[in-house]
């Protein structure tokens, strides 16, 4: 193919046209799920967020979920501008409010299939609170964490993740806190599916995404992803290929570990990436609970 | 909802009855003085109505969800006062920017801060205006009975459907802890609106492009629309498009909405106006005790009248200019804080009357008396005018 065929092929001319036979077929497999007339998206080179997107997409159209019974929901950050590619009903919403502001929409139509898709930051700094209380209630929807261990769209600062001796825009001398594993938090907090990934593993990620869409209650995933721009320069993954490498040859995938042992070595970031489904249990969702309850109340009022 | 018939009942109860004979079927909230009656009343009532209440971790995530249930179709209301209600700024700009339609009630006490957590204060006044960042136009009813805090909740969420904004009942210790006589309608007498739906094919839908009365139509989650939401500056499709012209297009349309909508939304109320050469502007508790101030000046032979808004925004405006222009000398303008109201009452009287402020910190509402010693204080020149 020439490249000037090429450039008429992602003509506006041609994506119009395309756009009109919505989903009868297009210029890639999930065009049904994607906005086209958005792509291309903001995201940087050798960012894993396409890779992740790809997945979370591929499992939904694997699992016959359609776009209209789908809802994606993100807060703020590289990872919450994600909303603003699926051709679904999609919320973009304030900085750590994507998991109560999906709390609402699940709760007001049970039917829709929901998933929250943002970064570390926004669900674990800012969001933490709501994390912990949406999986406590066990609310049924999932929540995507796509950590990249900085907060890459302000410009690479230091996070609830960030390994404990990564240089960062606001760690200029190597950063001194103790980061948060993850799937710990997850656990401990209630959630009845854990899993964690790197962006390499597609197909594991795949059918992890296919296995909590499937799966009642609050289920969660964290997808290790490369930021080249913000931290990976920074930290001697310089680019998205290096760290891509990395997470092949450092990766150990442990399922059924105990999710309190797998937090990523704080004292060297570079060794023993555990990764693999840790959590995968059956418990009733807020939904079920709550309608038991108040069947019981209506059956007690109209004995009254 | 309730059966109709006459009923001795708290405030905050009858905002709740209010919201459910409104069609509030999903509530989020976390407890806080003085509104933690109104999170109580709902729990109590919603399984009979098939309603869903969640008892969220903090404000934020109240609102945050009360916005998620709106876009799932369902008429949703979150309550609290004034530290929840800060934590809710910027969720309740969200709400603006994404025209979501939902109420949310302030039962206001003393602040700053933690304040008086168990007295009444207007304090929140300006900030249900200016409290979240960005221009916005707001649309805030001020009741000033329980009847109010029913009938006026059920204004509230109309407007909201109507105009498709969080709309804010701004109550306060008074109102809101009074227990006096509501008259519950039948069903059958209650004007319930439903927010406009698209008539176009999801193809050809753009969820943000407004019809004439600049509101947009809209497509819920689930209806097959593939709405994009957000927060940022968004074009008409609603996809981000963080530049001027779609701001200059985005922002004036949605203050406009309320602007040009007023004459449908406002709502004030006057007593013994008609002959007043002296007004009293009071809202919430306040007006009660004005309502008496008032009576009690005529009897010493005092020309005074009330005006009284019941939205406080948008604000009675050009009926306050035009009062200055042709009738009233001296606008008296009571409230339970240092002066806020008194700042709308004095741009529209600037031009031919004088406005001055009777303030209250918080901890208690004005009593009549103190209110005609200063209609008597203002007539025989006594006290200075309010100036900023």
């Amino acid at each position: 193919m020439s490249i000037r065929k090429s450039r008429d092929w992602f003509s506006p001319d041609y994506m119009d046209e395309k756009s009109k036979k919505k989903s009868a077929y297009g210029m890639h497999p999930l065009d049904e799920y994607l906005r086209k007339d958005r792509i291309p998206h903001i995201w940087c080179p050798g960012c894993g967020l396409g890779i992740i997107l790809n997945s979370y997409l591929r499992a939904l159209k694997n699992s016959h979920i359609s776009p209209e019974e789908t809802a994606v929901i993100s807060g703020i950050g590289c990872s919450g501008r994600a909303a603003g590619y699926v051709d679904v009903d999609s919320f973009h919403v304030t900085h750590g409010r994507a998991i109560p502001f999906a709390t609402g929409l699940k709760i007001g139509n049970r039917d829709l299939v929901t998933t929250v898709f943002s970064g570390d930051g926004d669900l674990f700094a800012i969001g933490g609170n709501h994390f912990i209380h949406a999986a406590r209630r066990n609310v049924d929807f999932n929540v995507i964490c796509i950590n990249n261990f900085n907060y890459g769209m302000t410009g690479g600062q230091a996070g609830p993740t960030t390994p404990k001796d990564a240089e960062t825009s606001t760690t200029p001398m190597g950063g001194f806190e103790q980061p948060f594993n993850l799937p710990g938090v997850a656990a401990g907090a209630g959630a009845v599916y854990v899993a964690r990934w790197t962006a390499y593993h597609v197909e594991q990620l795949i059918d992890s995404f296919e296995e909590a869409l499937n799966k009642k209650g609050f289920c969660f995933i964290e997808v290790l992803s490369p930021c080249p721009t913000g931290y990976g320069r920074k930290v001697g993954l310089k680019t998205g290929k290096e760290t891509m490498k990395h997470y092949k040859e450092n990766s150990e995938i442990k399922n059924g570990a105990d999710p309190s042992e797998v937090a990523l070595d704080p004292e060297d970031p570079d060794t023993n990436i555990i990764v693999g489904k840790f959590v995968d249990r059956e418990a009733p969702t807020y939904q079920d609970e709550r309608g038991e309850v108040f069947e019981k109340a209506r059956k007690k009022m109209e004995v009254e | 909802m309730m059966e109709p018939g006459t009923y001795f009942m708290e405030g905050n109860t009858a905002c709740a009855e209010g919201a459910i004979a409104a069609g509030c079927r999903f509530f989020a909230g976390y407890p806080i003085t003085p509104a933690s009656e109104i999170l109580e009343r709902i729990t109590e009532r919603f399984p009979e109505v098939h309603g869903s209440f969640l008892q969220m971790e903090d404000e934020l995530a109240s609102i945050a969800s009360v916005l998620g249930a709106s876009w799932a179709g369902k008429k949703a209301m979150t309550a609290t006062s004034g530290p929840g209600f800060s934590l809710m700024m910027e969720n309740y700009g969200l709400g603006l920017m994404t025209e979501t339609p939902c109420v949310i009630v302030n039962v206001m006490r003393g602040g700053p801060s933690t304040g008086l957590p168990t007295m009444v204060a207007q304090g929140d006044v300006n900030q249900t205006r200016w409290g979240t960042h960005g221009d916005v136009g707001v649309v805030v009813y001020a009741p000033s009975s329980p009847q109010e805090l029913f009938d006026l909740t059920i204004d509230a969420f109309n407007t909201a459907e109507k105009y498709r904004l969080p709309v804010i009942v701004l109550s306060d210790e008074i109102v809101s802890h009074m227990t006096e006589k509501v008259e519950v309608p039948p069903e059958s007498e209650i004007d319930i609106v439903d927010r406009k739906k698209p008539e176009d094919s999801p193809e050809d839908h753009l969820p943000f492009c407004p019809d004439e009365d600049l509101v947009p139509p809209m497509a819920n989650a689930g209806e097959g629309y593939s709405v994009h939401v957000t927060g940022l500056t968004h074009d008409e499709k609603g996809h981000p498009s963080v530049d001027e012209s779609t701001q200059n297009q985005l922002v004036p349309r949605l203050i406009d909405k309320i602007r040009k909508n007023a004459d449908d939304i406002l709502d004030y109320e006057e007593y013994r106006l008609e002959d007043a050469d002296k007004a009293i502007i009071a809202y919430g508790s306040v007006y009660r005790a004005a309502i008496e101030a008032v009576d009690m000046a005529r009897e010493k032979g005092y020309k005074v009248g009330l005006l009284r808004p019941k939205t406080i925004w948008p604000f009675p405006e050009e009926r306050i200019y035009d009062l200055a222009s042709k009738q009233i000398d001296d606008f008296l303008v009571a409230e339970i804080n240092f002066g806020q109201i008194v700042y709308e009452v004095e741009r529209c009287t600037a031009h031919g009357a004088q406005t001055y402020l009777a303030p209250r910190m918080g901890g208690n509402i004005h009593t009549p008396e103190e209110l005609v010693e200063r209609i008597e204080a203002i007539d025989k020149g006594m006290i200075p005018a309010f100036k900023e």
